[in-house]
């Protein structure tokens, strides 16, 4: 076992296999980078990281911005963000932002795993178990979300073609299971 | 009895289906009902109390009588045979009363959908269709819900034109219209049942029922929609109310309007002659389109002494005798209708040949799910009946529902109704009402009860087989309240929630009690609107999917290597590694073995781990804990104990510092997440100030307990570059390391006695790390089991298993742990209660019974005597933990005892199925008490 392994490898194939048709396309993005950031949105300090970033610590609720270097800033609380951002992106740098002042900057990149859930058929797919309104005049790219689906907690953010669930990594093999399942008339 | 043409069925395809053993056929666009009608079937279901046979009532799901078993292709019991849409291969049998339920696994798919939208509709009859046609027109995202298999509610069973067109054509064009629309919905087959707080409705869609054995496996049988609407409108019809009189359940006796659905929707004639009773101008109609399609009707009877002119002149040129101010005073007939008597006053009269009597009473709005909103009814005595008062939600009723009755003024109410519920958004058009006729109203007052001296066959309710002389015998009794009438009699509590025969009740015990229905009131509403089965309700939250199942990243593997696994909270941890031919003892004895004279390595990683970061981490730490943690140095760990405000354990853990403002916290495996939620509370409400954050990093890391004389060994085979001797490497320190190659976080603690090490890497590397540590073939992995045993004979206590909720630290013989010298923390003012120093506190104490090879079962009571005394009995204690012990060579155990550490060497006593079990209390630190092992 010399590689490391990410929570939803062993649902690899069953997920290329659902994303075979047109409906659909189920995917685990693995080892990208999650920083949790806490900090007062007022201070210096969080201009300090949002520069770092490219890309503003959005203030308004359940709200998201993604920088030009594909990494999304999602609001999770009045002091809270998760930065999502490539593989190999360095949570240092940020740690570095903050400096010694009063913050926290967390790598948290494997807490979670990111599964993609995109194609025409995604919000179909999801409104089988998230309860909050996917309509894309509600809750387009620029939104996020911190609910359940079906029975866990996931941090879903919007894209174009469909969306990320962000999973803890303990239920994300649940979580790959109930996706394929509710995927059943998506897929054939 | 099926007419030559007409109706909305498809005569090219013909179904066959057995209904009580015969066999018999219809056509797509049947239903069981109207197939049974048509071929000639009478008696549908026997009823339930009485026996007496019952027929086809109704056309809808209000139906009281017609209740089936559906046997094949799949038992299910108790549907109403007017719901039942026919297919190919059916196989039911009539019922009398409880039907029965499949004793073999439901093979079908079941799922639910979350639904939005700015207007749902419910109904998509006239006043349905055109609300959703104004509402969509005005830009709104609009969900049209309706139970029928096509749209055009009454309109499919009448002759009526919309817009100069037959009005199911006009159905029909409009919802293809709204469907290809992008934000509107049309959900067909789908009953709103449940109608709750915040316009949160819940619907039951049959997708695949009607396809019957032909039904695909992958599509979900039936679907259940949580929807959340910011406006609704009901657009719900009316029901069509009966008249109690004598023999007013044989089969023949049916709602006018049900009749004229049979001729129309589905080209079926219910019977040859006919008498139609009626006390308003609609079942007028009725009668002539009866006629019309070849129906000989013998007369109509009105109670009315003044009907509609128009009406009657009409039913005259037909050469249908009209006998106004006139009642049915009975229906007879043996097992079915074959005569009406029909009089000026209650008793006796005039005796006509009959196989069918249409009934009408007049029309109930249908506003159970107006009542379920919280929406207040009002009864209309010009109406004679209930409708829809003071909204509570965001609703309004449209057409029928709303007690407007005729075509032009549905479409009229339900166009006005979807352009108010879309809002600013309606343009000046939006409003614009579909046309058609507008007939002739003539006055109809109300009327439930054709008097007689004996009322004993007057049926109220139907399915069960509740008359007027029962209703009589309730009041009799002194009963006022319709709800204690209901509850008495039973009336209005079959599963057709007494659709037909609620109002009626009220009716009767008004009639009886000398007062009005408006006075009376009627009873509740409540969901749901009709029956809806569990397996829908339960969706795909069945088996694996029933409850989450959370996994750590060396799952996989335990799972390879045969691990038993038990459920902690949602977590699956393993319990023991059973080999070839072992049990759980032998298993956990040889895991022990590894753990005290080897070593073993354990899948730690479900513990909670929180990131505690600030400058005043250290106090907001001291705050929490009983023990000081500011003073902890940074490359250190201390253990802790969390109370609660009243000095009681509440968690317990490790606390290590990371750096001079951040600390890294483990809770219990099953306290994780209520720690954290602990710490922001405090954070957030008392102490705002204190500047720190904290994060979970539970999963972020996995975690590798590696335990044994022999764990410096492998370790130091591992990490090369780590100093692993006592001198270099002290109990109770961290260090960071590359362990097997992968950058790690090794902290020396023992929650065993041994000498331990727990190694955290990020769970990427979980199974990377672990797999390397079983590659060394020094290595037994041992489970949740032997970490119990392990723990146990330290007189390590589990919070929550040792503890209840009612044991302070000092009663766990931690008094160590508890400060007195921090200034406060959480439940030191309780410490000095006299409570928390009583000497009779039940204190954590080890017990070894007296047979060494006698496994106390937990829970087991202590008692002081060796025969028991009379009870009350005076009770000691409990055993929290036991087990055998493989260092120890016999069983022990762990218990709360009163006063327990003066207790030491006392003899109790423990009942175990019958017999007192002597057992010796001893120091709960059972095994090496000098801790001479931890350093290897």
């Amino acid at each position: 076992m010399a590689e490391r392994r990410s929570p939803a490898a062993a649902h690899a194939d069953r997920f290329e296999a659902a994303s075979r048709g047109e409906g659909l396309r189920l995917a685990e993005l693995p080892f990208l980078t999650h920083v949790n950031v806490r900090v007062d949105p007022a201070s210096p300090a969080a201009g300090d990281i949002a520069d770092v970033l490219g890309a503003p610590l959005p203030e308004e609720p359940c709200t998201a911005v993604t920088a030009a270097s594909d990494i999304t800033v999602a609001w999770l609380g009045p002091d809270e963000w998760l930065v999502v951002a490539p593989e190999g992106y360095q949570p240092e740098l940020l740690r570095k932002a903050l400096g010694e002042r009063h913050g926290s900057v967390v790598d948290v990149s494997a807490q979670r795993t990111t599964l993609l859930v995109a194609g025409p058929h995604a919000r179909d797919l999801l409104a089988h178990g998230c309860a909050l309104d996917l309509h894309p005049s509600v809750f387009g790219p620029g939104r996020c979300a911190q609910t359940t689906l079906a029975r866990a907690q996931v941090v879903l953010l919007p894209r174009q073609d469909g969306f990320l669930v962000l999973v803890r990594s303990s239920f994300a093999a649940y979580m790959a299971e109930w996706l394929l399942d509710a995927a059943t008339e998506y897929v054939t | 009895m099926r007419r030559e043409n007409g109706g909305r069925i498809d005569r090219s395809r013909t179904l066959r289906f057995r209904f009580d053993g015969q066999e018999y056929t219809g056509h797509p666009g049947d239903t069981l009902a109207s197939a049974l009608l048509a071929g000639g079937v009478r008696q549908i279901a026997t009823s339930v109390k009485l026996g007496r046979p019952r027929g086809v009532f109704s056309a809808g799901s209000e139906e009281p009588n017609a209740v089936v078993q559906i046997e094949e292709p799949f038992p299910e019991p108790m549907l109403p045979a007017t719901t039942v849409e026919l297919y190919d291969g059916l196989v039911a049998r009539s019922l009398a009363g409880q039907g029965r339920l499949a004793t073999e696994p439901d093979p079908a798919r079941y799922d639910a959908v979350h639904a939005h939208c700015d207007v749902l509709v419910v109904g998509a009859g006239p006043a349905g269709l055109a609300a959703a046609r104004a509402a969509a027109g005005a830009g709104a995202r609009v969900i049209l819900a309706d139970e029928q298999p096509e749209p055009g509610g009454a309109l499919l069973g009448s002759p009526d034109e919309v817009d100069g067109v037959p009005g199911a054509e006009w159905a029909a064009a409009t919802a293809a219209h709204l469907e290809g629309l992008p934000d509107v919905r049309v959900l067909r087959r789908t009953t709103v049942f449940g109608y709750y707080d915040d316009n949160y409705l819940v619907a039951v869609e049959r997708r695949t029922n009607h396809l019957g054995a032909a039904a695909p496996a992958h599509v979900a049988r039936e679907r259940v929609w949580r929807i959340r609407a910011r406006q609704v409108v009901l657009a719900t019809g009316a029901h069509e109310r009966p008249i109690a009189f004598a023999g007013n359940d044989l089969p023949g006796v049916m709602l006018a309007g049900a009749a004229r659905t049979y001729v129309h929707r589905y080209g079926v004639l219910p019977g040859r002659r006919a008498v139609v009773f009626t006390a308003n101008d609609s079942a007028y109609a009725a009668a002539l389109d009866l006629a019309e399609a070849g129906v000989e009707v013998a007369a109509i009877v009105d109670v009315r002494t003044a009907p509609g002119e128009r009406w009657a002149a009409r039913a005259r040129e037909r050469g249908i005798e009209l006998l106004a101010g006139h009642v049915v005073t009975a229906a007879r007939g043996d097992g079915q209708l074959s005569s009406v008597l029909v009089g000026a006053t209650g008793d006796g009269g005039r005796s006509i040949d009959a196989d069918l009597l249409l009934v009408s009473g007049g029309w109930n709005p249908v506003v159970h799910l107006f009542s379920q909103s919280g929406g207040t009814l009002r009864y209309d005595e010009a109406l004679g009946t209930l409708v829809p008062g003071a909204s509570r939600q965001a609703v309004q009723p449209a057409g029928a529902a709303g007690g407007v009755f005729t075509l032009p003024g549905c479409l009229a109410d339900g166009a006005a109704a979807g352009a108010r519920a879309a809002g600013p958004h309606a343009g000046p058009h939006a409003a614009e009402a579909p046309r058609a006729a507008e007939p002739e109203a003539t006055n109809a007052p109300a009327y439930w009860l054709v008097p007689a001296n004996d009322y004993s066959a007057h049926f109220v309710d139907l399915q069960r087989d509740v008359t007027v002389a029962d209703i009589h015998r309730a009041t009799g009794a002194g009963l006022r309240s319709v709800e204690h009438v209901k509850r008495y009699t039973t009336a209005g509590t079959a599963h057709d929630q007494g659709k037909t025969s609620g109002l009626l009740t009220s009716a009767v015990v008004a009639h009886a009690l000398g007062t009005s229905v408006a006075e009376l009131g009627t009873t509740t509403f409540r969901a749901p609107y009709l029956p809806v089965s569990f397996a829908a309700l339960a969706g795909r939250d069945r088996g694996a999917l029933h409850d989450p199942v959370r996994v750590t990243a060396l799952h996989e593997w335990h799972v390879a290597h045969g691990a038993l696994f038990e459920n902690v909270g949602q977590w699956k941890r393993p319990w023991y590694y059973p080999r070839p031919g072992e049990d759980m003892e032998t298993a956990v004895l040889r895991e022990c073995r590894a753990a005290r004279e080897s070593v073993a390595a354990m899948d730690a990683s479900t513990l909670g781990k929180i990131d505690v970061i600030g400058p005043d981490a250290g106090e907001f730490l001291d705050r929490l804990y009983t023990n000081l943690m500011s003073s902890l140095k940074v490359g250190s760990v201390r253990y802790g104990v969390m109370c609660r405000p009243d000095g009681m354990v509440l968690d317990d853990g490790t606390v290590i510092r990371l750096a001079d403002d951040h600390f890294l916290v483990t809770t219990t495996t099953g306290n994780a997440a209520m720690v954290l939620d602990w710490m922001e509370e405090w954070l957030q409400t008392e102490w705002p100030s204190l500047r720190v954050h904290c994060t979970s990093v539970t999963e972020q890391w996995a975690t590798v307990a590696l335990v044994g004389p022999r764990s410096r060994e492998v370790l130091a085979g591992l990490a090369p570059g780590l100093a692993v001797s006592a001198a270099d490497f002290p109990f109770m320190t961290w260090r960071e390391a590359d362990v097997a190659g992968i950058p790690a976080r090794v902290c020396r603690i023992s929650f065993s006695g041994e000498l331990a090490f727990e190694i955290n890497v990020t769970s990427w590397d979980g199974l990377r790390l672990w797999t390397a540590i079983m590659d060394t073939g020094l290595v037994t992995p041992y489970g949740t089991e032997t970490m119990h045993v392990l723990r146990a004979e330290k007189g390590y206590p589990i919070v929550g298993q040792d503890t209840d909720g009612t044991v302070t630290p000092h009663d766990l013989g931690m008094s160590w742990v508890v400060s007195k010298k921090k200034p406060d923390f959480i439940g030191k003012r309780s410490f000095t209660r006299a409570d928390t120093s009583r000497a009779d506190r039940k204190q954590l104490v080890g017990l070894l019974p007296e047979d060494p090879g006698f496994l106390l079962p937990e829970g087991t009571h202590l008692v002081s005597t060796a025969t028991l005394p009379e009870p009350p009995v005076p009770m000691l204690g409990h055993v929290t933990s036991s087990y055998r012990s493989a260092a120890l060579g016999r069983t022990f155990a762990l218990a709360l005892v009163k006063g327990g550490q003066g207790r030491v060497g006392e003899r109790l006593y423990a009942p175990v199925a019958g017999t007192l079990v002597p057992v010796t209390v001893t120091s709960h630190v059972l095994y090496d008490p000098e801790g001479a092992r931890r350093d290897g």
